[in-house]
């Protein structure tokens, strides 16, 4: 098996929170990303899921150094070149690599610039990295709309004449011009209405195709994650609490956490009602509760979980883990009574 | 129709009068929500389903207008009004916004001031309808609380909305709409803002109060989980109009109307392992709403010369309990 | 119910725009519907056109005076078929008693006004010679007061024209001043941020809790009595713009600080954009109509400040025309009550004014093309 593409290695990051006023003190800081690691092989499609404050959007973002990580490697493989600890490059360093590492953006109309057409903003990165002017830039430009689904004379027309749907292509055009490795989908879809939504996942599958794309997707929408992705990690207040194959995790969640999650989705049939597994709001990130964060919330709560954060262990072999204290967590599917969720 | 509705909407008109010309946010339509039962208008952004929620409180605002059509409501006690008809300073209005009918809101926020307590709140909404001393408010206020499932109304009662998480804020905003026990509850996508598992605990509040206390809920969304888990009924909307009424098992299993069926095979849930089959195209601007039936452009079964021409295809029942737009209803049978 | 009237503005169809429109077009196509402001920038059009054209549009010169017509009222030109335009003449009468002068009008002798009249002969920007004049009498032996004469029997609609010239550039050269102050020191504290921001944001409260009358008083008190007027114009309008700046700082950081949290900002780090392009080629821009909104609208400050301080005599002295110059004539009530067209420029002051803060109205509704309104 190929090394992987990208390995993350206890990736932390904490937000200080200062007083206001002439002199600011430290007032405390807030845990937002706390030791999380994970593989991302080369081709697959990994998808993160949590809650607001789950910290998934702030771990893509220091993966990325959107912001610079408090702790722990980010292991990048680019096409031509060794392994490089993107945490530790400073931004000038960082700069040869940014064509390989792309994001899409959730919200398609603050993420593209209304004062730039969409030549501009598309091309923009072949300009920033010097790869290509002129006639050659407008026909990569050119090439690159067709690609993704619009035409190349809406080239000089500003973002506001566009559809959500279509400026999310465009956003998707400025992400792949420079054919990275590496594409992050920020809850690209959760702003889009589901007709256009259908529209784009089918997009970005033809395009992972076409350009060997590996994909990293944010999202918090569980039915989305998994039509998607090849693998999902949950996360809950910073932390992985369980990573499996996409089948896997929703078949036999682990987790209670991940159980309670996927019970909780309105599943469009009403034959197949909705189920309330926890009570409570998902964990404030600034003042978590001692050992496993969940525990506060989870039915099977007991005696170790209030004092121990549970590590990640594995169910079957490393691609499958759960970080839960529960015995019953880790044993192999065959032991297990057929969950509830269970949804086929 | 059934006698006993609550709420009957008759091809209601909501037009805006802009520079552009006139745009026809919800152009016809007729529903009507029988009592203690919930009722989901579905579809996508521009679809008109939170401009006729809005008309039925009156709340649409310039350029907005009503045109044409009755909004019919009609109380256990009293006679009906057609809020249609009313005068923007109607004394009936006041009654009817937040008495006979009351509304949540997506954002729990920006539906609660930040300077006065929840308990203020609550006792605001009372008063405005009912003669109680400030004591009485403050005991239904906090009985309210504790029905929606807020711990220790005593204390959140005297509490500020920042002080509360957006599940709460929600839960508030459930027990305000609540408190003067209206005959129909507007829930304008009520669950969007919130995380999944909190929507779970949302739709199952919205639910069982709706049991309790025996009102009707007319439910926007654009999520049809979310229908398939709360309502009866759902009227899908398409363009200012209603493309598909009918019971919610019938119309989430046996969509008639081609926007309904795109709709149903774009969804992930329902197609796993399947690449999704989406709706070509995107909703046309409502300045130029293609002539015949306004889906054809976009309709894989559109027939030239039957379905592009003349005016809208009218909302037909097709059977019992099952009405669609679609002249092709038959023929196109799954 | 409160909860009514916030959310209602969100039942609105989004607007649609066409096509590939600027966001600058879309910026004018805006401004465009606000009537009021549109009237506002084509009144300040005429004003500016009055001042920098001020030899060739005021009847008479700056210093023309006639002592006999001291305090000549001021007489609206007529149309006879007789006659064509033209106005009476003026005759004086003194009472015998009390010496109180007083004016009636000579219906037998009217006084031909025309169209480019010779007049005075003068030097236009410097290099056009000319006694060509817009508006006036025909005969430069005769004479007529528009506005009204002051006590010298100056005419005091040739020296509004005049004292426009100052009262209106006063402003202009002060914004610019403040423009740069403005820009620069919000800038660095937006972008900079951190301790440095925090000491700009503290020095801006200080600057801001200053009275102003007082340190004008002072700042008018320590400038020399014998500076050439020019040099005292300028001193003055730096004053003012050292006072003026901090509004505008506090928009342009405002402006940083919101902008730098845009996805597109974010999405221009990502692809690797150096921290000048960011800032000049994604943020500047999405606040320049901003900046401009301020500044039109803190004209009239400077406007008023100036007319301020020179009234009160510690800014422009004669023999400089200014508004504000001429309304020191008025600060007896009893020359007033006799001769109230003195206050003339209050008339012009109030319309500059007003038609600056309709244009900034104007142009705040229109800057942001994307708001959804």
């Amino acid at each position: 098996m190929n090394p992987p593409l990208l390995s993350v290695r206890g990736l932390s990051k904490s937000f200080p929170i200062r007083s206001r006023g002439f002199r600011s003190r430290l007032v405390a800081t807030v845990q937002a990303v706390d030791d999380v690691s994970f593989d991302l092989n080369a081709g697959e499609t990994l998808g993160l899921v949590g809650e607001s404050g789950s910290g998934k959007t702030t771990t893509v973002r220091c993966i990325l150094r959107a912001l610079t990580p408090s702790a722990g490697q980010v292991l990048f493989r680019p096409p031509a070149g060794g392994l490089t600890d993107l945490a530790a490059l400073s931004e000038s360093a960082l700069k040869p690599l940014r064509p390989h590492l792309q994001m899409v953006f959730q919200d398609p109309f603050s993420s593209l610039n209304p004062r730039m057409t969409v030549a501009e903003i598309v091309g923009e990165p072949l300009v920033v990295h010097g790869l290509a002017k002129g006639a050659e830039l407008q026909a990569r430009v050119d090439d690159i709309l067709k690609k993704v689904g619009l035409k190349p004379g809406h080239r000089a027309r500003y973002p506001h004449a566009f559809s959500g749907g279509q400026r999310q292509r465009i956003g998707i055009a400025r992400a792949l011009i420079m054919r990275p490795s590496l594409v992050v989908a920020d809850e690209a879809v959760s702003a889009l209405d589901v007709s256009v939504q259908a529209q784009i996942l089918n997009l970005l599958k033809d395009l992972q195709a076409e350009f060997k794309l590996t994909y990293l997707l944010v999202a918090h929408n569980l039915d989305v994650v998994r039509h998607f992705c090849d693998r999902v990690a949950v996360m809950y207040a910073g932390r992985i609490v369980e990573l499996a194959p996409t089948a896997q995790l929703f078949e036999s969640p682990r987790h209670p956490y991940t159980k309670a999650l996927l019970a909780a989705v309105p599943w469009p049939d009403p034959d197949r009602p909705m189920k309330l597994e926890v009570a409570g709001e998902p964990a404030d990130p600034s003042r978590l509760p001692g050992g496993c964060a969940f525990h506060p919330r989870c039915p099977d709560c007991f005696a170790p979980c209030a004092l121990e954060r549970p590590a990640l262990r594995e169910v079957t072999g490393a691609s499958w883990t759960v970080a839960c204290h529960l015995p019953s967590a880790t044993q192999p599917p065959s032991v297990l009574p057929t969950h509830g969720t269970d949804r086929g | 129709m059934k006698a006993d509705n609550v709420l009957e909407v008759v091809d209601l008109k909501t037009h805006f009068l802009t520079e552009e010309g006139t745009l026809p946010a919800v152009d016809g339509v007729t529903f009507s929500i029988p009592r203690g039962r919930t009722l989901a208008l579905v579809g996508e952004s521009g679809c008109g389903k939170t401009v006729t929620s809005y008309s039925i409180l009156r709340l649409v605002q310039s350029p907005g207008r009503i045109v044409g059509g009755q909004i019919r409501l009609l109380p256990r006690r009293g006679e009906p009004i057609d809020v249609a008809q009313l005068a923007e300073g109607d004394e009936h209005l006041f009654h009817i916004r937040g008495g006979l009918v009351s509304m949540i809101f997506q954002e729990p926020v920006a539906a609660l001031s930040p300077v006065h307590t929840i308990g203020a709140h609550l006792a605001e909404a009372l008063q405005l309808h009912e003669e109680v001393s400030r004591a009485e408010a403050r005991r239904r206020a906090i009985e309210i609380l504790r029905k929606v499932g807020i711990a220790a109304p005593e204390r959140r009662v005297d509490q500020y909305p920042h002080e509360l998480s957006g599940g709460m804020r929600q839960r508030v905003g459930i027990a305000i709409a609540l408190i003067c026990h209206p005959e129909l509850l507007i829930a304008d996508e009520p669950t969007t803002a919130l995380d999944v598992t909190i929507q779970a605990q949302i739709l199952h509040l919205i639910k069982s109060l709706q049991r309790e206390l025996g009102c009707s809920v007319l439910l926007i969304t654009h999520d049809l989980g979310v229908v398939a888990q709360v309502a009866d009924e759902v009227a899908v909307m398409y363009l200012g109009r209603i493309v598909e009424h009918g019971p919610v098992r019938e119309v989430i299993k046996h969509p008639r109307h081609p926007y309904t069926q795109g709709l149903l095979q774009s969804i992930p849930a329902l197609n796993v392992g399947r690449r999704l089959a989406s709706i070509p195209g995107s909703v046309p601007p409502l300045n130029a709403i293609p002539s015949g039936c306004p889906f054809h452009p976009r309709c894989p079964f559109a027939q030239p010369g039957r379905c592009d021409v003349g005016g809208p295809p009218d909302l037909r029942t097709v059977s019992t309990g099952r009405e669609v737009a679609c002249v092709r209803a038959e023929e196109i049978l799954p | 119910m409160n909860a009514t009237t916030t959310i209602a503005s969100t039942a609105r169809p989004p607007p649609r725009e066409a096509g590939s429109l600027s966001p600058w077009a879309l910026t004018w196509r805006r401004f465009r519907r606000h009537r009021v402001a549109v009237v506002a920038l084509h009144a300040l059009a005429v004003f500016y056109t009055l001042a920098l054209g001020a030899e060739f549009f005021a009847p008479h010169s700056r210093e023309w005076r006639d002592l006999s017509h001291a305090y000549c009222p001021p007489q609206l030109p007529r149309v006879s078929l007789a006659h064509g335009l033209f106005v009476p003449a003026m005759r004086r009468l003194i009472d015998p008693v009390t010496f109180k002068k007083s004016y009636v009008e000579d219906e037998t002798h009217p006084v031909a006004l025309g169209f480019f009249v010779s007049g005075e002969s003068y030097t236009l920007w410097g290099f056009i010679h000319s006694d060509r004049h817009f508006f006036g009498v025909e005969d430069p032996a005769q004479e007529c007061y528009f506005f009204g004469a002051d006590k010298y029997g100056r005419d005091l609609c040739s020296r509004m024209i005049y004292g426009s010239r100052i009262s209106l550039s006063v402003g202009l050269v002060a914004i610019a001043v403040t423009f740069l102050l403005g820009v620069t020191i919000g800038g660095v504290s937006g972008y900079v941020g951190g301790a440095v921001d925090n000491v700009i944001q503290r020095a801006i409260e200080i600057i801001n809790s200053f009275p102003h009358l007082p340190l004008w008083l002072a700042l008018g008190a320590v400038l020399p009595p014998d500076w050439s007027p020019l040099a005292t114009y300028f001193a003055i309008t730096i004053v003012l713009a050292l006072l003026g700046w901090t509004n505008l700082a506090r928009v342009v950081r405002g402006k940083i600080l919101a902008l730098r949290e845009e996805d597109y900002a974010t999405a221009a780090r990502l692809i690797g954009a150096s921290h000048t392009r960011i800032l000049f080629r994604h943020l500047l821009p999405g606040f320049t109509s901003h900046i401009i909104v301020v500044l039109t609208m803190s004209v009239p400050a400077m406007i008023l400040g100036e007319t301020s301080l020179s009234f009160l005599g510690l800014g422009l002295r004669p023999p400089i025309v200014s508004w504000g110059v001429m309304l020191q004539d008025c600060l007896s009530i009893q020359t007033v009550a006799n001769y109230p067209w003195l206050l003339m420029p209050v008339v012009m002051i109030v319309l500059t004014v007003l038609s600056f803060n309709f244009l900034g109205d104007g142009l705040r509704d229109a800057a942001d093309p994307y708001a959804t309104r």
